[in-house]
């Protein structure tokens, strides 16, 4: 994640304190792992504002039938349905899985 | 994990689903968000 938006979710969660969530977009288990990481634990470059600063937020990923469920089908469709086809979906959600496991959340 | 009320960042990336289209759906799924980025990696 970016230095400037490392900034801008610190912030964010300073303002609003442990009753913020984050829903992710990544395209693979990779960058959803490393932004589920950089969110629960801090940044694990050590290089931005998060490094050091495990915010612990809850994390979940857009692809989950969790989320899903609650957002009007027409809406997924519109804008998520495309991608989910096109991305490998059960990879992208064993990333997940596993940075939950690391960080001990949700 | 309901978000109905919950405060949400929307955290979409490029290649996969865009920052707005994931608040989009966090907002219809009656959440707030907070906060909308794009993360870009080239």
């Amino acid at each position: 994640m970016g230095l400037e938006d490392q900034a801008a979710v610190k912030r964010v969660a300073d303002e609003h304190g442990g009753g913020v969530v984050v829903l992710l977009g990544t395209p693979d288990a990779e960058s959803t792992q490393t932004l589920a990481q950089t969110v629960v634990a801090g940044d694990p470059s050590y290089a931005g504002p998060l490094a050091g600063v495990p915010l612990g937020l809850p994390v979940f990923h857009v692809f989950e039938t969790e989320i899903r469920n609650q957002v009007p089908s027409d809406v997924y469709e519109a804008q998520v349905a495309l991608m989910e086809m096109s991305l490998d979906r059960d990879a992208i959600l064993a990333g997940l899985g596993e940075a939950r496991r690391a960080g001990a959340t949700t | 994990m309901d978000l109905r009320g919950k405060k949400v960042i929307a955290l979409g990336e490029r290649d996969g689903v865009p920052g707005p289209a994931v608040a989009e759906c966090a907002s219809r799924a009656g959440a707030e968000v907070v906060l909308t980025l794009t993360a870009c990696y080239v």
